[in-house]
């Protein structure tokens, strides 16, 4: 008899609601259904009525964690109808814009996946050294998130080069520390027991479902839009693609860990090419967008940020099109989920690093005879902690 | 610029069907063609070209319903739009779904938006507003 477990709408284990059912027979989950669209907010009917400048503010506001790259990808979009190449001193700040952003979301992802898993160490550490790199996005911009630091043609702001000592010494102590998470993690029996074999998406999934982002490169596929389709400072600096090839939990939290590495490797080049180019040239000065079409994407932490403008000479756009990582990754849910425990159910669906507030644009647990509630949010919560708590009092301390 | 290697692969593939090519650059080109081709034209693009269906945006616009479906070549970074025009009276083209599975959610998007119909959809139901919006009323058509 199948039973319908649901994680959401409103559930401890997710930031934003979104409701999954998961049908399961016993322990196992046979399928999943799903209802979006409760965090849709018309941001793309709002842009039609905002100028070009005062869409920065509003894409923003799509996502918390991902408040650079939404502004990215409309920036490059813009540029590209307008034909305008930004500075390169606009090129580094941009990037290390975007770096940073990339190094506090998959922190807070490492913490959250702790979380679920029952490591609340992993999570409170993660978090406390997340904190300064919000530190320094506050001395950089005057904000912890929604920084809004793009324009069309360049940035807002600088980053004078005083700051640059400031800058590497916070990023010394993210490296020192981001080296102790990478080794807890990928060295801890329990969380291999975990998250190998967990989780699977194999690279025909991935092309299926047109998945991208670490969720892509776990399983082998190497697309990143910083190495294909260069923009920014990223031709301008010395950097690698992280992919991993199991495609499971594991392989996922291994691409994230390492990308923050690689992440404060190209922040520290940032700041080199900016010590080289003249303070203040920080934009090209666009007086107005012609009419045609543009697209212009950006690699967010999660994945390909892709926009999508119509333009007809005047201040705004006739239409916005934003199509955010969350929105391909979230399907793949269906395939990674499917056949897999439901105690595993809620990790494999954060190791795809969901974003609902970009995608939209809890899911409960009933029998379907009866209709009686099987589990509730903390319920599910338990179980995976439960399975992690089993799993180490069989695995015997080196 | 008026072609690439890639746009010139297509025209060659399609001939008639194509109703003109748009090339911005190297990396950026826009290609209208028949509604009734487009299944051929995205199954070629993925399954021989290799390339990754990103995702499609449709507007109305005075002379319909139109289509832009982005296209991703992640070897050379091109990103080339196919677009289509529907009849606003009666907007209906064939699901990409059966090709890649990309396509699903953003069908379902564009008829709850737009009210477009998507032929062979497998579940071409709401997808953001199940149960908060009244039927037959689309929220991105200009009346």
């Amino acid at each position: 008899m199948s039973k319908i477990i649901p994680i959401g709408p409103y559930h401890p284990l997710q930031e934003e609601p979104e409701l999954f059912k998961l049908y399961c027979e016993g322990e196992i989950v046979k399928d999943i259904k799903w209802e979006t669209g409760y965090n849709h907010r018309g941001i793309e009917k709002l842009s039609e009525s905002r100028t070009f400048d005062q869409v920065f503010f509003l894409v923003e506001r799509v996502c918390g964690i991902c408040s650079t790259s939404h502004p990215f990808a409309f920036a490059n979009c813009m540029e590209e109808i307008a034909g305008v190449e930004i500075p390169d001193r606009a090129k580094y700040i941009r990037s290390i814009i975007g770096e940073l952003e990339r190094l506090h979301s998959h922190l807070l992802w490492v913490g959250l996946a702790g979380h679920f898993l029952g490591y609340n160490t992993v999570f409170m550490w993660s978090w406390k050294y997340r904190e300064p790199v919000l530190d320094l996005f506050e001395m950089i911009t005057g904000n912890r998130n929604r920084y809004a630091m793009f324009k069309i043609g360049g940035v807002r702001r600088d980053i004078e080069n005083n700051k640059i000592a400031k800058i590497t010494e916070t990023l010394d102590l993210v490296r020192r520390k981001t080296d102790l998470l990478v080794g807890a993690v990928m060295d801890d029996p329990v969380i291999h027991a975990r998250t190998k074999g967990v989780g699977i998406l194999t690279r025909e999934d991935i092309i299926n479902y047109g998945a991208v982002g670490p969720t892509a490169r776990a399983s082998g596929v190497a697309i990143d839009v910083r190495h294909d389709d260069p923009y920014a400072a990223y031709p301008l600096v010395n950097w690698k693609v992280i992919t991993a090839k199991e495609g499971d939990v594991f392989a996922k939290a291994e691409v994230r860990l390492l990308e923050m590495i690689e992440s404060i490797s190209i922040i520290r080049q940032c700041l080199d090419g900016l010590k080289k180019e003249k303070e203040g040239i920080t934009e090209t000065i666009v007086k107005s967008i012609p009419g045609g079409i543009g697209t212009g994407r950006a690699e967010a932490p999660r994945g390909e940020v892709f926009h999508f403008i119509k333009t007809d000479g005047s201040n705004y756009p006739v239409r916005h099109k934003i199509r955010a990582p969350s929105y391909v990754n979230i399907a793949t849910f269906r395939k990674s989920c499917i056949g897999q425990s439901i105690s595993d159910a809620t990790i494999s669906l954060a190791a795809v690093d969901p974003c609902y507030c970009c995608t939209e644009r809890m899911a409960y647990a009933y029998d379907c005879s009866t209709k009686e509630k099987i589990y509730n949010g903390n319920d599910l919560l338990a179980l995976s902690q439960a399975k992690t708590d089993a799993i180490r009092k069989q695995i015997k301390p080196l | 610029m008026k072609k690439t290697a890639e746009t010139e692969k297509i025209r060659l593939q399609f001939g008639k069907s194509i109703h003109r090519i748009e090339v911005k650059s190297e990396t950026r080109a826009t290609i209208t063609a028949d509604k009734d081709k487009i299944v051929e034209i995205a199954d070629y693009l993925y399954r021989v070209l290799k390339w990754r269906f990103i995702i499609a945006s449709a507007l109305e616009t005075k002379h319909g319903i139109d289509i832009y479906y982005h296209f991703s070549n992640d070897n050379s970074g091109m990103i080339m739009n196919i677009h289509t025009v529907l009849d606003k009276l009666k907007p209906e083209t064939e699901s990409l779904t059966c090709l890649f599975e990309a396509a699903n959610w953003i069908e379902r998007e564009m008829h709850e938006l737009l009210g477009i119909h998507f032929l062979h959809h497998p579940n071409l139901q709401k997808l953001i507003s199940e149960g908060n919006w009244a039927e037959g009323v689309y929220p991105y058509r200009n009346n």
